[in-house]
This record gives structure tokens, C-alpha cells and sequence, in this order.
């Protein structure tokens, strides 16, 4: 890990010019013929590989749904498995194109990282799990607790400072790989392993010997909007992976679904045909074919199909992620 | 003679010239990506907690540099400490091996050729395993001896200021091993050990023949021969190949990272993710092994000095 960090300082430091400044990561993605996208290295709901090794989950949906409104195929998706601290340094030297790894969205990794955030496929907060034979009710109750955290996260950040306010005290045990860090705190070497809300759900619904064993405590405490990065300074692949994540959740809110956007096709509606592309030319303004959000929803689905496939069956339930519709706050500006 | 000196220039000038490119270009591809650059982020606030801070006081409001001086602080005590014991256990292997102690001998044997050829990760991993999930938790923990007690958070023993007791979560009060500190020093150590004993057999077994039985003939014991007469001469082809034992076993414990030992290196990796720096953050932790390496070689080779026959050529 310590070598492929520094490797790709090296070959940002080599290289880097080369890759998305010289032509632009579009033109580059289409050379190709793939798009190269940076995935969590396995969570389960977001990014992890089926039995059958095909890669399953809503960030890797959102991958497929840029592979969908590139290339009008969503299989054109290479993965890179990253770890939390492998994952920016991948991106800035343009060994992904995308990046869809649970990342959170904050003004540092805005700026002075060098990314841009394309949007929030998840909106998300910071939690704590707990062993249910410890008895603790609430994480105001975690005074003196060990816990388990990955290294180089917000989630890091978020739990000093959450003690701070409360004035209490842990001691941290930071191992970079999540397989790792799972193992300490189900072997007990943890009180409390601490991520966001929905990598607490996951863990607990995809890895538990016995998932009742665990609760995870009613605290949130903190905001984690979960979305897609890619590189600054590219504003044209920028805007490609921002409008095919509202794709997604525009067609779940028109009612769109992979069953039922080849009858849209033959729709009255204007804003239906304006987002298959019978008419207007969206797609061209993005540089793609006009059939870009067509080939999202058949191939990929709409956001709602995706949730149900990958994490509904994990225990989730939509909450914040519902349509504004509907009582969340899902929201993609108009496709027009 | 004039002309090596234009070709050592001319190799002088190329290699100022690759430096000067992968300067200028990283410089210009950070600026043009707006990726920040310096290293003004060591005096800003850190914003994460340490699991070990030895005896320096920090909490997650100091700054980035004090952060890494601590991941300093442990790799320096990690070094130090594996270097002695594996310097202890080294020797003891090596004599072993020679033992007219036919068991001894093949124990010592299997035990080098099983531990040196295990990949050092690997065995971190064994231990880490063997302590945080063979150990019970804190509220059941074991008492080997009064006040000291043994639970998957580590060893905890009392001192003569405060004695330990259970309060929550965990222990609180006297002084406490951590299961990361114990199982990369138990790691390092052993591992180090099976390559320093075979140093110190090769060392022993190049003292000639002639002067063991020399030592036996005037009358000294096994013991005293081996200590007077055969190990000062085995000393000096010990010390070189010693010193890069040392070296590796300091770079070795970078590998703290993976069993969540906060060292210098998993704290840097910490900082390079939450500042972006990755360069900076690289540069740092070479330079310190470089200090640390150059430092060990320096103080050895002052020891092979002393040690060295004096008069012949080194």
C-alpha cells in the first residue's frame, strides 16, 4: 500500500501531463474503449464482485451508467479496487477516470485535492456499531471505548472531533485494510467499530457471524454525502459523469424504468422525448450520442432499481435517499 | 586523467538535468491540477487521534508535525527495541546450531530455516491473529501474576506509581503493551533473529580450527574458549553483515501499517490522505528512514573499527 501510494506520486510526478491534459479525459475513455473506474475494494450494497467475479452495487452502477452514456454499453467498465487511502491519489494521477468509491463530498477534497464532486449518489452519515453483549445504549455512553477505523477517512476526522465536543476519550485502533480492520473489531480487540451508517449496515448484513449480535447505536453524527469524483480541470468529462448520475435519478422520478424505456420512446410526453433523445439534443451538448440517458435506464435502470437490487436486500431502507418527491432529498435539475 | 574529468561532469550535468525535469513537471502538473503543494500543512491541525503516544502528550487538536513526530517516536522505539532482542535471540540461535547438542542443533536449525523463509507480512498477521483472537476481552482478562493482566487489549502491568484497574471499557491506570506494539515486535524480532544467527554461526565457524583447540589446550573450558578466544575473532566478520540485519529490521517495521501500529509510516499515510500531499508526505518518510539507515551504518561501522584488527587493511 505504502508502495503503490507512492507510486502513483511518482507517476503523477512523471506522467501525469500526459494522461488528461494533452487531450481530454473523454477523448481518452473513447481511445480506449473503456472507462476506468476506481471502486471500494469490496462493499457489499456499493462496490464488491458477485460469485461469478462480475462487479455488483450502486457505485458500480454509476460507473456503468458513464460506460452507458459513452459507449452505449454499459459493460465498457474496467474496475481498480482502491483502498480508502489508495483512492485520490489514483484519480489525480489518472489511473481512474472516475472515481465512485463511497467517497464524501467536503470543500478540502474539493480544492485542495483536485477533485470535483459530480453530484451525491448517497447521502449518508457517520455511526457506530457496537457488540449488543457490551450494553451500551447510546455512543454518548463510549467514554474510554476502543474503536476501529480506517485510516484516511472523514470518518477518522468526525470521531475525534465528536469526543472532543462530548469531552470524552478513546483510543483508536487505524488499520488500513477494511478485511483487517473487520477482523479486529469482530475478534473483540474493538469495543466499537465506527463508518458510515450504510458501511455499518453492510458490514453487519454481509460479514457478522450473527448480524443480531450487533447493534448500531440511534447517534448520527455527521453529514456524509457519498458521490462520484473526477479529476479538476476537465469540465466536459465533469459534466458526462455529473448528468448521467441525474439521468439515473431523473428517470426514476419520471417513471422510467430498463422495463419500460422502450415504450417511452414512442411517448407524447416532451420531457420524456427530450430525455430518450427522439428530440432536442442534449446528448450532443454533452458530446455523446442523443440516445446517452436511453441507454442509462435500459442498460443500468433507473436510481430507485438500482437501490432495490443492491442495497434493499441488504436491510436499507431509502430514508434521505428517496426522490424530493417523495420525502427525501433526491433531486436532479431539469434534463432540458 | 583530463578527459575523466569531462566525462564525470557531462554524468554530473545529465543527472541535474533528469532531476531538473521531474522537479519542474511535478511542480507544473500540481499547479495546473490545483492540487496544493509545501509543506506550510505540517503546522495545521491534525484532526485524528493516536492509539499510542508513548510519552509525549498529543490529542487531535496539535498540529500535522507533531503527529508525525510521534509516528517517529514509535518507529525509533520499535528499532530500538527489536534491535536488541533480536540481537539476543540472534546469538543464542547461532551458538545453538553449533551445540554439540544433537536436539538443540536441529531445533535451532529448523527454526531458521522455518522462520527466514516466511514472508515477514505473513507472519505479522500470525501474531496479530494469535493475540487479538486467542486472547479474551478486557472484562474477563487473564491475571498471570497480581495486577498484571492479559486480555486482547494488550498487556497491562501496574508501575510503582499507579496500578492498574478495570473502569468501563478497558483498564485504566499503570502501563500497558498494546497487542499491535507486542505482535510487530514478536514479528520483527523473530524474524530478524533467524537471519542474525546464521550471521553468527558463519562468524564462529570462521574462527580456524586451530585456535579452539589452541584455547581447549591451555586449559580453558568450552565456555571461556568461546568466550575469550573465538567470539572477539568472530566479531569482525559479524559486525558488517550485522549492520544491514539492523537496517532491514528498522525498514521492516513499516510494515506496522498493516497491523495498525501507528508508526511513521502509517501516520504519514494518514496525513498524505487527509491533506492530499502525497509527495510531501513520501519525501518525509524517506527521508527519515534514510536518516535512521545512515545513522545505524555510522554508529556500526565506528563499532567495526573498534573491533577491526588494527593495522590490516579493511
Amino acid at each position: 500500500m505504502k508502495t503503490s501510494t507512492a507510486a502513483a506520486a511518482v507517476a503523477l510526478a512523471i506522467f501525469g501531463a500526459g494522461v488528461a491534459h494533452a487531450q481530454g479525459t473523454l477523448d481518452a475513455v473513447q481511445k480506449k474503449g473503456f472507462v476506468q473506474c476506481g471502486v471500494n475494494t469490496g462493499l457489499a450494497g456499493f462496490s464488491q464482485p458477485d460469485s461469478k467475479g462480475v462487479w455488483k452495487g450502486l457505485d458500480v452502477d454509476t460507473c456503468r451508467a458513464v460506460a452507458a452514456a459513452v459507449f452505449g454499453d454499459a459493460s465498457k467498465v474496467r474496475y481498480t479496487p482502491l483502498t480508502a487511502q489508495q483512492r485520490f491519489t489514483a484519480l489525480q494521477s489518472g489511473e481512474v477516470d472516475v472515481l465512485s468509491r463511497n467517497t464524501t463530498w467536503t470543500v478540502t477534497r474539493d480544492t485542495s485535492l483536485g477533485l470535483n464532486f459530480a453530484g451525491v449518489s448517497f447521502y449518508d452519515g457517520q455511526g457506530f456499531m457496537v457488540p449488543r453483549k457490551l450494553n451500551v445504549k447510546s455512543a454518548k455512553q463510549l467514554n474510554g471505548a476502543t474503536i476501529c477505523v480506517q485510516p484516511g477517512t472523514t470518518t477518522e476526522l468526525n470521531l475525534a472531533d465528536y469526543f472532543r465536543a462530548n469531552r470524552m476519550t478513546f483510543k483508536p485502533v487505524v488499520i488500513e485494510k477494511l478485511e483487517e480492520v473487520l477482523n479486529a473489531y469482530f475478534a473483540g480487540r474493538c469495543d466499537v467499530y465506527t463508518t458510515d451508517v450504510s458501511g455499518l449496515v453492510s458490514v453487519r448484513g454481509s460479514r457478522a457471524p450473527n448480524p443480531a449480535d450487533h447493534l448500531i447505536l440511534p447517534e448520527v453524527i455527521s453529514k456524509e454525502p457519498l458521490g462520484p469524483a473526477v479529476r479538476h480541470g476537465d469540465d466536459r468529462w465533469f459534466d458526462i459523469v455529473k448528468w448521467s448520475l441525474f439521468a439515473m435519478i431523473e428517470a426514476e422520478e419520471m417513471g422510467l424504468t430498463s422495463k419500460t424505456i422502450d415504450q417511452a420512446l414512442a411517448s407524447k410526453d416532451p420531457a420524456v422525448q427530450r430525455f430518450v433523445g427522439v428530440t432536442g439534443d442534449v446528448g450532443k451538448m454533452l458530446g455523446l450520442d442523443n440516445r446517452w440517458a436511453f441507454n442509462i435506464v435500459k442498460q443500468v435502470g433507473n436510481y430507485g432499481e438500482s437501490f432495490a437490487a443492491n442495497l434493499a436486500p441488504l436491510g436499507f431502507e431509502r430514508g434521505l435517499n428517496q426522490l424530493w418527491t417523495k420525502g427525501g432529498i433526491l433531486y436532479a435539475p431539469p434534463i432540458r | 586523467m583530463k578527459r575523466g574529468w569531462f566525462y564525470q561532469a557531462g554524468l554530473l550535468a545529465a543527472a541535474g538535468l533528469v532531476l531538473w525535469f521531474f522537479v519542474s513537471n511535478t511542480a507544473h502538473n500540481l499547479e495546473s491540477r490545483r492540487i496544493a503543494s509545501g509543506f506550510g500543512f505540517l503546522w495545521r491541525e491534525a484532526g485524528f487521534e493516536i492509539g499510542e503516544t508513548g510519552a509525549i502528550a498529543y490529542g487531535a487538536a496539535d498540529s500535522y508535525l507533531r503527529a508525525l513526530g510521534i509516528g517517529l517516536w514509535n518507529t525509533l522505539r520499535i528499532a530500538a527495541i527489536g534491535v536488541v532482542f533480536a540481537t539476543l535471540l540472534g546469538t543464542l540461535l547461532g551458538l545453538a546450531r553449533l551445540s554439540p547438542n544433537w536436539l538443540l542443533a536441529k531445533l535451532a536449525a529448523a527454526y531458521v530455516e522455518t522462520i527466514r523463509n516466511v514472508p515477514l507480512l505473513v507472519q505479522l498477521f500470525f501474531w496479530y491473529a494469535i493475540i487479538s483472537e486467542n486472547l479474551p476481552g478486557p472484562r474477563e482478562a487473564l491475571q498471570p501474576l497480581p495486577g498484571v493482566f492479559l486480555s486482547n487489549r494488550g498487556i497491562v502491568f501496574p508501575t510503582p506509581w499507579s496500578a492498574p484497574e478495570l473502569s468501563g471499557f478497558n483498564f485504566t491506570g499503570g502501563a500497558a503493551l498494546s497487542p499491535e506494539f507486542a505482535a510487530l515486535l514478536v514479528g520483527l524480532v523473530t524474524y530478524t533473529a533467524a537471519f542474525i544467527g546464521e550471521i553468527v554461526r558463519a562468524g564462529v565457524l570462521s574462527v580456524g580450527r586451530g585456535q579452539v583447540d589452541a584455547a581447549y589446550s591451555i586449559g580453558l573450558t568450552r565456555r571461556a574458549a568461546l568466550h575469550l578466544v573465538v567470539l572477539p575473532q568472530a566479531l569482525r566478520l559479524i559486525v558488517p553483515p550485522l549492520t544491514s540485519q539492523y537496517l532491514n529490521l528498522a525498514k521492516n517495521s513499516s510494515l506496522a501499517v498493516a497491523i495498525g501500529y501507528p508508526d511513521l509510516v502509517s501516520i504519514a499515510n494518514t496525513t498524505m490522505n487527509q491533506t492530499g500531499q502525497a509527495i510531501e508526505g513520501v519525501a518525509i518518510i524517506m527521508a527519515v528512514f534514510l536518516t535512521i539507515s545512515l545513522s545505524i551504518s555510522a554508529f556500526m561501522n565506528w563499532y567495526n573499527r573498534r573491533v577491526a584488527l588494527k593495522g590490516l587493511r579493511q
